[in-house]
Protein backbone atom coordinates (compact mmCIF):
# COMPACT_ATOMS: atom_id res chain seq x y z
CA UNK A 1 0.00 0.00 0.00
CA UNK A 2 1.03 3.62 -0.91
CA UNK A 3 2.35 5.09 2.33
CA UNK A 4 0.14 8.52 1.53
CA UNK A 5 -2.96 6.18 1.55
CA UNK A 6 -1.75 4.23 5.09
CA UNK A 7 -1.18 7.49 6.40
CA UNK A 8 -5.28 8.91 5.73
CA UNK A 9 -6.29 5.09 6.57
CA UNK A 10 -4.59 5.73 10.03
CA UNK A 11 -5.46 9.07 10.70
CA UNK A 12 -9.30 8.30 10.10
CA UNK A 13 -9.04 4.87 12.46
CA UNK A 14 -7.05 6.87 14.94
CA UNK A 15 -10.25 9.48 15.26
CA UNK A 16 -12.87 6.60 16.21
CA UNK A 17 -11.91 7.43 19.90
CA UNK A 18 -14.00 10.46 18.85
CA UNK A 19 -17.17 7.56 19.14
CA UNK A 20 -16.61 7.10 23.10
CA UNK A 21 -16.30 10.92 23.69
CA UNK A 22 -19.24 12.00 22.22
CA UNK A 23 -21.26 9.40 24.54
CA UNK A 24 -19.16 10.82 27.22
CA UNK A 25 -19.94 14.22 26.29
CA UNK A 26 -23.46 14.18 25.89
CA UNK A 27 -23.89 12.11 29.17
CA UNK A 28 -22.28 14.31 31.50
CA UNK A 29 -24.57 17.09 29.60
CA UNK A 30 -27.59 15.04 29.68
CA UNK A 31 -26.64 14.22 33.65
CA UNK A 32 -25.88 18.09 34.35
CA UNK A 33 -29.93 19.29 32.86
CA UNK A 34 -31.20 16.46 34.49
CA UNK A 35 -29.37 17.34 37.98
CA UNK A 36 -29.95 21.01 37.78
CA UNK A 37 -33.69 20.58 37.05
CA UNK A 38 -34.25 18.20 39.63
CA UNK A 39 -32.42 20.79 42.19
CA UNK A 40 -32.14 24.11 40.16
CA UNK A 41 -30.53 25.76 43.42
CA UNK A 42 -27.68 23.75 43.24
CA UNK A 43 -26.83 25.02 39.43
CA UNK A 44 -23.61 27.41 40.56
CA UNK A 45 -21.78 24.51 42.02
CA UNK A 46 -23.05 21.61 39.88
CA UNK A 47 -22.48 23.62 36.72
CA UNK A 48 -18.80 24.52 37.46
CA UNK A 49 -18.29 20.08 38.21
CA UNK A 50 -19.90 19.36 34.67
CA UNK A 51 -17.42 22.20 32.63
CA UNK A 52 -14.22 20.29 34.66
CA UNK A 53 -15.92 16.77 33.07
CA UNK A 54 -16.52 18.62 29.70
CA UNK A 55 -13.07 19.65 29.52
CA UNK A 56 -11.24 16.39 30.85
CA UNK A 57 -13.51 13.83 28.34
CA UNK A 58 -12.90 16.43 25.17
CA UNK A 59 -9.22 16.47 26.71
CA UNK A 60 -9.48 12.46 25.34
CA UNK A 61 -10.73 13.74 21.84
CA UNK A 62 -7.73 15.79 21.49
CA UNK A 63 -5.54 13.50 22.40
CA UNK A 64 -7.03 11.19 19.26
CA UNK A 65 -6.87 13.92 17.10
CA UNK A 66 -3.08 14.98 17.97
CA UNK A 67 -2.12 11.48 16.70
CA UNK A 68 -4.43 12.11 13.26
CA UNK A 69 -2.75 15.08 12.92
CA UNK A 70 0.57 13.51 14.43
CA UNK A 71 -0.06 10.71 11.32
CA UNK A 72 -0.80 13.19 8.44
CA UNK A 73 1.62 16.01 8.96
CA UNK A 74 4.31 15.28 11.47
CA UNK B 1 6.92 19.93 16.55
CA UNK B 2 9.28 22.52 15.66
CA UNK B 3 12.03 21.30 12.80
CA UNK B 4 10.36 18.82 10.60
CA UNK B 5 7.07 20.63 9.10
CA UNK B 6 7.18 20.61 5.85
CA UNK B 7 6.73 24.58 4.50
CA UNK B 8 4.08 23.62 1.93
CA UNK B 9 1.50 20.82 1.47
CA UNK B 10 0.23 20.58 -1.62
CA UNK B 11 0.21 24.28 -2.21
CA UNK B 12 -0.51 25.03 0.77
CA UNK B 13 1.90 26.11 3.82
CA UNK B 14 0.90 22.88 6.63
CA UNK B 15 -0.96 23.27 9.34
CA UNK B 16 1.44 22.43 11.64
CA UNK B 17 3.88 25.57 10.21
CA UNK B 18 2.62 27.46 13.09
CA UNK B 19 4.27 25.79 15.30
CA UNK B 20 7.71 26.73 14.02
CA UNK B 21 9.76 28.62 16.31
CA UNK B 22 11.34 32.05 15.18
CA UNK B 23 14.63 33.33 16.74
CA UNK B 24 14.44 36.52 17.39
CA UNK B 25 17.90 36.82 18.90
CA UNK B 26 20.53 33.83 17.67
CA UNK B 27 22.60 32.67 20.78
CA UNK B 28 24.82 30.20 20.20
CA UNK B 29 27.02 28.90 23.06
CA UNK B 30 29.22 25.71 22.57
CA UNK B 31 26.88 24.32 19.31
CA UNK B 32 23.93 24.24 22.11
CA UNK B 33 21.23 26.36 20.92
CA UNK B 34 20.47 28.91 23.33
CA UNK B 35 18.16 31.44 20.83
CA UNK B 36 15.93 33.88 21.88
CA UNK B 37 12.66 32.35 20.55
CA UNK B 38 8.97 33.38 20.20
CA UNK B 39 8.26 31.23 22.48
CA UNK B 40 10.35 32.56 25.33
CA UNK B 41 9.43 36.21 23.90
CA UNK B 42 5.63 35.25 24.60
CA UNK B 43 6.65 33.79 27.78
CA UNK B 44 8.45 37.01 28.78
CA UNK B 45 5.75 39.22 27.56
CA UNK B 46 2.92 37.46 29.49
CA UNK B 47 4.82 37.33 32.66
CA UNK B 48 5.34 41.36 32.27
CA UNK B 49 1.95 41.59 31.20
CA UNK B 50 0.55 39.80 34.51
CA UNK B 51 3.06 41.74 36.33
CA UNK B 52 2.29 45.00 35.14
CA UNK B 53 -1.51 44.66 35.02
CA UNK B 54 -2.14 43.67 38.90
CA UNK B 55 0.15 45.94 40.01
CA UNK B 56 -0.96 49.24 38.35
CA UNK B 57 -4.54 48.01 38.79
CA UNK B 58 -4.74 47.74 42.22
CA UNK B 59 -2.17 50.65 42.96
CA UNK B 60 -5.51 52.95 43.62
CA UNK B 61 -7.11 51.04 46.24
CA UNK B 62 -9.82 52.33 45.47
CA UNK B 63 -13.00 51.29 48.82
CA UNK B 64 -15.37 51.20 45.12
CA UNK B 65 -13.26 49.33 42.78
CA UNK B 66 -12.33 50.97 39.12
CA UNK B 67 -12.93 48.92 36.36
CA UNK B 68 -9.49 47.79 35.82
CA UNK B 69 -9.24 47.20 39.47
CA UNK B 70 -12.38 44.71 39.85
CA UNK B 71 -11.23 42.71 36.95
CA UNK B 72 -7.95 42.01 38.83
CA UNK B 73 -10.13 41.23 42.14
CA UNK B 74 -12.33 39.28 40.40
CA UNK B 75 -9.53 37.00 38.86
CA UNK B 76 -8.10 36.91 42.46
CA UNK B 77 -10.95 35.84 44.44
CA UNK B 78 -11.80 33.32 41.56
CA UNK B 79 -8.67 31.41 42.48
CA UNK B 80 -8.68 32.19 46.18
CA UNK B 81 -12.31 30.79 46.09
CA UNK B 82 -11.26 27.41 44.21
CA UNK B 83 -8.38 27.06 46.52
CA UNK B 84 -10.67 27.83 49.96
CA UNK B 85 -13.05 25.42 47.98
CA UNK B 86 -10.97 22.70 46.79
CA UNK B 87 -7.36 22.50 49.51
CA UNK B 88 -9.17 24.73 52.74
CA UNK B 89 -7.51 27.20 54.74
CA UNK B 90 -4.25 25.31 54.73
CA UNK B 91 -3.90 25.88 51.27
CA UNK B 92 -3.70 29.50 51.77
CA UNK B 93 0.40 29.48 51.96
CA UNK B 94 0.14 28.18 48.21
CA UNK B 95 -2.26 30.47 46.83
CA UNK B 96 0.84 32.94 45.05
CA UNK B 97 1.71 29.95 43.03
CA UNK B 98 -1.60 28.59 42.21
CA UNK B 99 -2.47 32.45 41.12
CA UNK B 100 0.69 33.03 39.27
CA UNK B 101 0.67 29.25 37.55
CA UNK B 102 -3.33 30.18 36.65
CA UNK B 103 -2.38 33.88 35.50
CA UNK B 104 0.80 32.56 32.93
CA UNK B 105 -1.23 30.29 31.59
CA UNK B 106 -4.26 31.88 31.12
CA UNK B 107 -2.23 34.43 29.25
CA UNK B 108 -0.21 32.19 27.69
CA UNK B 109 -3.03 30.27 26.30
CA UNK B 110 -5.23 33.87 24.95
CA UNK B 111 -1.51 35.36 23.25
CA UNK B 112 -2.14 32.23 21.15
CA UNK B 113 -5.63 34.04 19.28
CA UNK B 114 -3.79 37.07 18.78
CA UNK B 115 -3.97 37.65 14.68
CA UNK B 116 -0.40 38.47 14.04
CA UNK B 117 0.13 35.54 11.45
CA UNK B 118 3.66 34.03 11.88
CA UNK B 119 4.46 36.27 14.50
CA UNK B 120 1.87 35.00 17.19
CA UNK B 121 3.03 31.93 19.25
CA UNK B 122 1.32 29.94 21.68
CA UNK B 123 3.62 28.87 24.09
CA UNK B 124 1.99 26.41 25.78
CA UNK B 125 1.55 24.04 22.70
CA UNK B 126 5.48 22.92 23.37
CA UNK B 127 5.15 19.94 25.27
CA UNK B 128 8.35 21.01 27.17
CA UNK B 129 6.41 24.30 28.35
CA UNK B 130 3.62 22.38 29.66
CA UNK B 131 5.62 20.15 31.23
CA UNK B 132 7.79 21.60 32.92
CA UNK B 133 4.84 23.07 34.54
CA UNK B 134 3.49 20.23 35.68
CA UNK B 135 6.65 18.67 36.64
CA UNK B 136 7.16 21.73 39.36
CA UNK B 137 4.12 21.34 40.26
CA UNK B 138 4.18 17.14 40.81
CA UNK B 139 7.56 17.64 42.72
CA UNK B 140 6.79 20.48 45.15
CA UNK B 141 3.51 18.48 46.09
CA UNK B 142 4.97 15.59 46.48
CA UNK B 143 7.75 17.20 48.41
CA UNK B 144 5.21 18.95 50.63
CA UNK B 145 3.48 15.57 51.35
CA UNK B 146 6.66 13.80 52.27
CA UNK B 147 7.49 16.98 54.56
CA UNK B 148 3.88 17.16 56.21
CA UNK B 149 3.59 13.30 56.54
CA UNK B 150 6.84 11.68 56.44
CA UNK B 151 6.72 8.05 55.44
CA UNK B 152 3.12 8.13 56.48
CA UNK B 153 2.75 9.53 52.97
CA UNK B 154 3.00 6.04 51.35
CA UNK B 155 -0.51 4.80 52.88
CA UNK B 156 -1.60 7.12 50.22
CA UNK B 157 -1.02 4.51 47.82
CA UNK B 158 -3.41 1.71 49.73
CA UNK B 159 -6.73 3.25 49.68
CA UNK B 160 -8.10 3.05 53.15
CA UNK B 161 -10.42 0.06 53.53
CA UNK B 162 -9.95 -1.66 51.03
CA UNK B 163 -9.06 -5.97 51.78
CA UNK B 164 -5.80 -6.16 52.84
CA UNK B 165 -5.39 -8.91 50.08
CA UNK B 166 -6.41 -6.59 47.47
CA UNK B 167 -3.01 -4.81 47.60
CA UNK B 168 -0.73 -6.47 45.19
CA UNK B 169 -3.13 -5.06 42.51
CA UNK B 170 -4.12 -1.57 44.22
CA UNK B 171 -0.40 -0.32 45.15
CA UNK B 172 0.63 -0.78 41.45
CA UNK B 173 -2.25 0.98 40.17
CA UNK B 174 -2.32 3.83 42.72
CA UNK B 175 1.48 4.37 42.05
CA UNK B 176 0.90 4.09 37.96
CA UNK B 177 -1.69 6.67 38.68
CA UNK B 178 0.30 8.86 40.90
CA UNK B 179 3.27 8.95 38.43
CA UNK B 180 0.83 9.27 35.47
CA UNK B 181 -0.08 12.59 36.89
CA UNK B 182 2.40 15.16 35.26
CA UNK B 183 2.31 13.16 31.83
CA UNK B 184 -1.75 13.93 32.17
CA UNK B 185 -1.68 17.49 33.35
CA UNK B 186 0.80 18.31 30.77
CA UNK B 187 -0.24 16.14 27.51
CA UNK B 188 -3.76 18.22 28.25
CA UNK B 189 -2.72 21.27 28.11
CA UNK B 190 -0.13 20.76 25.55
CA UNK B 191 -2.84 18.41 22.99
CA UNK B 192 -5.86 21.33 23.51
CA UNK B 193 -3.93 24.24 22.55
CA UNK B 194 -1.89 22.25 19.62
CA UNK B 195 -5.10 20.70 18.24
CA UNK B 196 -7.57 23.37 18.29
CA UNK B 197 -4.56 25.68 16.57
CA UNK B 198 -4.05 23.09 13.80
CA UNK B 199 -7.76 22.32 13.61
CA UNK B 200 -8.04 26.45 13.20
CA UNK B 201 -5.62 26.28 10.34
CA UNK B 202 -6.80 23.54 8.45
CA UNK B 203 -10.67 24.81 8.21
CA UNK B 204 -8.35 28.50 6.85
CA UNK B 205 -7.14 26.52 4.42
CA UNK B 206 -10.35 25.21 3.79
CA UNK B 207 -11.62 28.69 2.87
CA UNK B 208 -9.22 29.50 0.97
CA UNK B 209 -9.33 26.09 -1.05
CA UNK B 210 -13.14 26.25 -1.64
CA UNK B 211 -12.83 29.63 -3.51
CA UNK B 212 -16.59 31.11 -2.84
CA UNK B 213 -17.75 28.47 -1.71
CA UNK B 214 -15.24 28.61 1.42
CA UNK B 215 -18.13 30.92 2.70
CA UNK B 216 -19.57 27.52 4.81
CA UNK B 217 -15.89 26.88 6.57
CA UNK B 218 -15.75 30.64 7.31
CA UNK B 219 -18.56 30.55 9.12
CA UNK B 220 -17.32 27.33 11.18
CA UNK B 221 -13.88 29.08 11.45
CA UNK B 222 -15.93 32.36 13.42
CA UNK B 223 -17.84 29.28 15.82
CA UNK B 224 -14.04 27.90 15.97
CA UNK B 225 -12.38 30.81 16.92
CA UNK B 226 -14.89 31.33 19.72
CA UNK B 227 -14.86 28.49 20.65
CA UNK B 228 -10.72 28.55 20.62
CA UNK B 229 -11.08 31.46 23.44
CA UNK B 230 -13.57 29.65 25.32
CA UNK B 231 -10.70 26.65 24.94
CA UNK B 232 -8.34 28.54 26.65
CA UNK B 233 -9.70 29.96 29.60
CA UNK B 234 -11.02 26.64 30.51
CA UNK B 235 -7.59 25.06 30.22
CA UNK B 236 -6.19 27.59 32.47
CA UNK B 237 -8.82 26.92 34.54
CA UNK B 238 -8.34 23.02 34.91
CA UNK B 239 -4.97 23.24 34.73
CA UNK B 240 -4.68 25.11 37.86
CA UNK B 241 -7.75 23.08 39.74
CA UNK B 242 -6.00 20.17 39.14
CA UNK B 243 -3.06 21.61 40.75
CA UNK B 244 -5.37 22.18 43.59
CA UNK B 245 -7.10 18.59 43.60
CA UNK B 246 -3.21 17.22 43.98
CA UNK B 247 -2.57 19.41 46.64
CA UNK B 248 -5.28 18.59 48.88
CA UNK B 249 -4.24 15.00 48.18
CA UNK B 250 -1.18 15.85 49.48
CA UNK B 251 -1.83 17.58 52.64
CA UNK B 252 -4.87 15.78 53.78
CA UNK B 253 -4.29 11.98 51.90
CA UNK B 254 -7.40 10.15 51.11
Amino acid sequence: MDVEAAKMIGAGIAVIALMGVGVGIGNIFSTLIASIARNPAARNEVFGIGILGFALTEAVALFALLIAFLILFA
Amino acid sequence: MAGNASPTEGGFPSPVEQFHLLDIVEVNVGGLDLSFTTSAFYMMASAILVGTFLVQSTKGRHLVPTRLQSMAELSYEFIAGMVRDNVGSEGRPYFPFIFSLFMFILVGNLFGMLPFGHYTYTFTSQIIVTFAMAMAVFVGVTVIALMKHGLHFFTFFFPAGAPIYMAPLLIPIEILSYLSRPVSLSVRLFANMMAGHTMMKVFGTFVVMLGVFGVAPMLVLVALTGFEILVAILQAYVFTILTCIYLNDALHLH
